[in-house]
């Protein structure tokens, strides 16, 4: 086979690999259900140390003048 | 077969297999057989001809410490009439488990799923979730999650159904 229909045969191959796998939905990225006890651990919550988050929304709050805007979603088992 | 088709046979191959992964048990399924899902920490009761609820939990699931009570109390109640109650942790960490177990001690069978094949076969929709499966290894209801009392509630109510079923 000549080296560019080579090429082009390669291509194919992986365009279809790609279409007909789970990289087309999101699920492929998401940790199933019973993977998250990890993502349960205190330690991932960004928030643990409560004194550490104060200074740093003062620190945010005296450069920027603004303070909150951060309701961004925790860690969490995602029970339920 | 030359190299470039050996690799995109391997790079398919590997990219497909999320899609390859097996359905999730639902209603009218037949329930994998616990028996030989390699679960660790006691001996199974024979299930068969038996109405089971199979309870998926982990350690690190609040809802599932909040249901241990609510098992606690359905196996007292349904037990002697042969209702089998089976909670299956999910936990990576044997020493989680085996300290939520000694923490709460259920006064039902406890298992581990080590290598979380069993659960994988299931594909629980989320943490936790029961299967109320009959007499012949059916799932007849699934409870994604444990909401409290109104989970409890249609438990005992789905239970008393599957025991009364006297079809054979």
């Amino acid at each position: 086979m000549r080296k560019p229909a080579r090429i082009l045969l390669f291509s194919a191959l992986v365009a279809i690999a790609g279409a007909f796998s789970g990289c087309t939905t999101a699920q492929a990225v998401r940790a199933k259900p019973w993977e998250r006890g990890l993502l349960s651990d205190p330690t991932m919550d960004p928030n643990r140390d409560a004194l550490a988050t104060a200074m740093l929304e003062h620190v945010y709050f005296s450069r920027e003048a603004a303070q909150g805007g951060r309701g961004i979603g925790g860690p969490g088992c995602g029970c339920n | 077969m030359n190299r470039p088709g050996l690799f995109s046979l391997a790079a398919g191959l590997s990219l497909a297999s999320p899609a390859l992964a097996g359905a999730a048990v639902g209603i009218g399924d037949v329930f994998p057989p616990l028996v030989s899902a390699g679960l660790a920490g006691g001996t199974l009761p024979d299930t068969a001809g038996k109405v089971v609820l199979v309870d998926f939990w982990a350690s690190w699931c609040a809802p599932c410490k909040a249901s241990f009570p609510a098992y606690g109390r359905l196996n007292a109640e349904f037990a002697p009439r042969g209702l089998v109650i089976v909670a299956v942790s999910v936990d990576e960490d044997a020493s989680a488990y085996e300290s939520f177990v000694r923490k709460f001690s259920p006064p039902f069978l406890v298992a581990l799923d080590k290598g979380q094949n069993l659960v994988r076969a299931v594909q629980v929709p989320t943490m936790p979730t029961s299967y109320l499966i009959d007499r012949k290894g059916r799932v007849r209801y699934a409870h994604p999650g444990f909401r409290g009392a109104a989970t409890e509630q249609a438990l005992r109510r789905e239970i008393e159904a599957l025991l009364s079923d006297k079809t054979p």
